[in-house]
């Protein structure tokens, strides 16, 4: 039987069930082999902070969603086209972002009387007519799963686990996916239980023959690579591309990297990840609380270490004092806060940017700290090889503000070689500087940076004396002078508004130069914005967009950009704490556009609100 | 079996100094201001002129502080200093120890920055055995905000914030120390500087966390805390000198196994010289060492003074950089390229 193939320029599947089931891998594995094959994507896990909730319930629910295209896309899409429902909650959870006419394909055999109870269906949503809009595909993936290893010495509830490899099968089918890299990720992860690598293996190729010979798909979609520039390219996650940012940073600066760290979601897998270099020198310390793993980093950066904690928002308000000390101290240091939903533990699974206000003033004193953030997964690494040349060139702790929907959201990356990037090399205090020749003065001043020297621990005849207490100028020595002060709390400031000069203008992309509505964002929100102002333009419609990646000092040019505008647009994902800055900064009346509800926005929410502010003009 | 444990391993990775260094050469040019009369004084004096003996490089010192009114410690001494946050010297000392085994590394705290605040970073810098000396400057009370009680204090102490007695039963810095499976515990005084002395060379040399609560006296708000063990016409008496392989003994009194399993202070002259418990400040198992901690309750009857244990296991740094040679001679070492294209990638154009 020839199935048609048709052609689609883009598909975004969702896949779900129950956290045990294996989702985020399914993912994964379909994202690789998308990835492979030449398509831009982009993705958004989304799970349940809750290891395992009880199977079969609604808090149970994990899902992936992928988002892959024929050109660049630029968010993981607004809803899905497919749903794969690995059971009754998996449905029930999902079907509302599912648009009708959409496809379900749902696993029968989990859709028993009792799972259908724990989700308060009182009928099978697959018999009755309540699924009359979608299209509805029900295979009975755990028996087809089971039946295909038949021939294998397994349990039948080891055989089961196996019914996430038969739909990524299928899927794969679906979709005309590569298979080669999914079998051989399979032969290397279970390469200690051949075995079981063997049966999801054959899982694997069931669901394919299985969507090849069934005639519950009649029809096959192709979606074909996208034109991207050439180069080498990977899947990377927000987290990792972090990571690996640091990971660059530390051998473009020739420091030794050291990470203080305490397991925090949704930052946890920097510290995993970094773990695994330990042979580019990296040490990695889990400390007993967030404060020790700063102050550990700090403690390290004086020794001469490139000094690194990594966070999410809690963490960061513990961490405080510390940020405080590194202030004062003039010692390099990079805190890395993966955003998440608040106050308190709020939803930490969940995105927000709700820390910005937080890591610009959430210290006691006058207490400057430059602030960077990435705008999409990939650019965590060059966010964070920023951050990281901003800390050392002025002796500064230095904000990077990821969120969780960056940390673990991916889009294929093209790889930069080691020697495009930029030489972020310091130079330590190696003599003394005072006029005299024979003096050591830790506090003068670079003229340019307003950098302090950094002397290391073992550098002869610089030894010295830095703390919390006001420092003399110069001297470093304590300090209560009532004019010192004020000259010490603006020097410190100076530098850091200084870095301005350092960093690029904000662009504006403003295709035609005539559009008279800026939309603004900072962080995550680039993609959907971006995705809306596409839209926009589509459809006729004049708008220009302009993203902050750094958010202290602002670059040169900002008050300037806004003010070329009749109309600035903010979408943030908090209550306006961007447009607070900017209103206080530049008096400019940005319209605030604010939803919080631990999910990134949509575009096609993102469009609506840019078309209501163009028509108000 | 004293060689073997105090082999000078604590010292081996710090460079030594081509030229002799003196007192004067560790002094800052800052005045030093604590209390006229404080003990502070007295073991300010007693490190300063105590460690040129090291003989190591002056550059390769830190001391790491946090806040109270030992921690302006190491704005006085002529090496690198770090006067940091209350509580988090450990923790701060620990990222820089873990980083540069070359680096010789005190902390110095008191009872209310090391017990109270900070208790959490010191039992975890203890258990992870990182290469520092810890000094714990002993008052029992809170000097720096002018006279509150401490973790050390004894119940029913009276000050500003409990007139009425405090209720908290205090911290035994070197028990809780022994409970944290220290490597290297000691108490000493501030008033007997050979003593002090002594017993700083050997936490100096000691490869690990060491840690030395030190009594110390402050004279403004808790004036004769360990007037016992000063005044001449009972201190010999109250005092127990720990002396590794030595007979735990005072002037009039001395230590021996109790019916009970535990251990008891007796008259010296009631017991015969083989039942006297004699000092090992290396056995593997600290509960012994605990034992000897709890003979000063109550209220200083008799307390010994002294190394309590000091064993041989490695220490943090050393355990880190074994790691990382491990990495390293496993599978080379780190290249960016090669690490940035790793797993699956592809090509386009």
């Amino acid at each position: 039987m020839t199935k048609q193939v048709q052609q689609l320029d883009r598909v975004i599947i969702r896949f779900a069930g129950d956290s045990g089931d294996g989702m985020q891998l399914t993912g994964d594995r379909f994202t690789a082999g998308t990835a492979e094959f030449g398509n831009d994507l982009s993705t958004l896990p989304n799970f349940p902070a809750e290891i395992r909730a009880p199977a079969g319930t609604l808090p149970g629910v994990s899902s992936f969603q992928l988002h892959f295209a024929d050109h660049d896309i630029l968010t993981p899409g607004d809803a899905p086209n497919v749903l794969v429902a690995m059971n009754p909650a998996a449905l029930k959870a999902n079907l509302s972002d599912l648009p009708r006419g959409g496809d379900i394909i749902a696993n029968t055999d989990e859709f028993t009387k009792r799972n259908l109870q724990k989700v308060g269906y009182t009928a099978n949503p697959l018999e009755d007519d309540s699924l009359a809009e979608w299209r509805v595909h029900a295979v009975p993936l755990t028996s087809l799963t089971v039946k295909a290893l038949e021939g294998f010495d397994l349990s039948k509830k080891d055989a089961e686990r196996s019914k996430n490899m038969f739909a990524l099968g299928l899927l794969s089918w679906l979709y005309h996916r590569p298979t080669e890299a999914t079998i051989q990720f399979l032969e290397t992860k279970f390469a200690k239980k051949p075995d079981i690598a063997k049966a999801n293996i054959a899982a694997f190729q069931a669901g394919w023959n299985y969507g090849e010979t069934t005639e519950s798909f009649s029809v096959s979609y192709e979606v074909k690579p996208a034109k991207l520039a050439p180069g080498v390219y990977r899947n990377i996650s927000g987290n990792q591309a972090l990571a690996y940012g640091l990971i660059a940073a530390s051998v473009r600066s020739g420091l030794p990297l050291f990470l203080g760290s305490y397991p925090i979601t949704p930052a946890s897998d920097i510290l995993h990840e970094l773990s695994k270099h330990k042979r580019f020198g990296i040490r990695t310390f889990q400390a007993e609380d967030e404060i020790a793993g700063v102050g550990a980093a700090l403690g390290a950066a004086f020794g001469g270490a490139l000094g690194v904690t990594t966070t999410s928002g809690p963490g960061v308000a513990l961490k405080a004092e510390t940020v405080g000390l590194a202030v004062t101290t003039e010692l390099p240091l990079v805190v890395v806060d993966v955003q998440r939903a608040g106050p308190s533990t709020g939803m930490p699974t969940k995105t927000e940017q709700t820390d910005l206000l937080m890591a610009m003033y959430g210290r006691n004193g006058e207490s400057p700290v430059p602030i960077v953030a990435p705008a999409t997964p990939s650019d965590c690494f060059d966010a964070a090889v920023e951050a990281a040349r901003i800390a050392v060139k002025y002796r500064t702790p230095v904000m990077l503000l990821s969120d969780g929907y960056l940390a673990n959201g991916s889009e294929p990356w093209k790889v930069p070689s080691a020697a495009e990037l930029p030489d972020i090399s310091v130079d330590f205090a190696t003599a003394p500087n005072g006029e005299d020749g024979t003096t050591f003065l830790p506090f003068a001043r670079d003229p340019e940076t307003l950098a302090r020297p950094w002397a290391i621990p073992g550098t002869a005849g610089l030894e010295h004396r830095i703390g919390g207490i006001e420092k003399a100028d110069g001297t470093g020595n304590i300090s209560y002078d009532p004019n010192n002060h004020d000259k010490m709390v603006r020097l410190r400031q100076a530098k850091i508004d200084g870095i301005a000069a350092d960093i690029p203008e904000l662009e504006v992309d403003d295709p035609d130069g005539d559009a008279r509505v800026l939309v603004l964002g900072w962080g995550s929100t680039y993609g959907p914005i971006a995705a809306a102002v596409r839209r926009i333009r589509k459809s006729g419609g004049k708008v220009a967009q302009a993203h902050l990646r750094h958010l202290n000092p602002l670059p040169a040019n900002t008050g300037e950009v806004l003010r070329s505008y009749d109309k600035v647009l903010l979408p943030e994902i908090n209550l306006g704490q961007l447009a607070l800055l900017l209103r206080a900064r530049f008096l400019v009346d940005v319209i605030s556009y604010n939803r919080v509800r631990g999910l990134p926005f949509k575009a096609e929410e993102l469009a609506s609100v840019i078309q209501d502010v163009i028509d108000s003009e | 079996m004293s060689d073997l444990i105090t082999n000078g391993r604590g010292l081996s990775l710090v460079p030594k100094s081509d030229v002799a260094l003196g007192m004067k050469d560790f002094k800052s040019d800052q005045e030093v201001r604590w209390c006229p009369g404080c003990g502070d004084y007295a073991i300010l004096a007693a490190v300063q002129s105590f460690v040129p003996e090291l003989g190591l490089k002056r550059e390769n010192m830190v001391f790491v502080s946090g806040i109270g009114c030992s921690s302006r410690f190491p704005y006085y001494m002529n090496t690198y200093g770090f006067h940091s946050i209350h509580g988090r010297a450990p923790a701060i000392a620990t990222g820089l120890a873990a980083s540069r085994p070359d680096l010789s590394v005190w902390v110095i705290t008191g009872d209310g920055d090391s017990l109270s605040i900070g208790g959490n970073h010191l039992i975890h810098a203890l258990r992870r055995n990182v290469n520092l000396n810890i000094l714990l400057f002993n008052n029992r009370i809170y000097g720096l905000t002018k006279g509150q009680y401490s973790p050390t204090s004894e119940v029913g102490k009276v000050t500003k914030s409990t007139p009425m007695g405090s209720l908290d039963k205090p911290f035994n810095p070197v028990s809780l120390a022994l409970g944290a499976e220290a490597s290297f515990v000691a108490r000493t005084i501030d008033s007997d500087r050979k003593h002090l002395q002594s017993v700083l060379r050997q936490a100096a040399e000691h490869r690990g966390t060491s840690l030395v609560e030190i009594y110390q006296n402050c004279n403004i708000f808790n004036d004769g805390a360990f007037e016992q063990l000063k005044d001449p016409a009972q201190r010999d008496e109250i005092t127990l000198r720990l002396e590794h392989g030595q007979p735990i003994v005072s002037a009039t009194k001395a230590v021996r196994r109790s019916a009970d399993g535990g251990i008891e202070v007796v008259a010296r002259s009631e017991v015969r010289e083989e039942e006297i418990l004699v000092h090992d400040a290396h056995r593997a198992d600290p509960t012994l060492a605990f034992a000897l901690s709890r003979l000063d309750e109550p209220a200083f009857e008799h307390v010994p003074i002294g190394v309590f244990r000091n064993v041989d296991r490695p220490s943090y740094d050393e355990l880190m950089a074994a790691q990382l040679e491990e990495a390293t001679a496993q599978r080379g070492a780190g290249d960016l390229d090669e690490l940035l294209l790793a797993g699956d990638t592809w090509r386009i154009g």
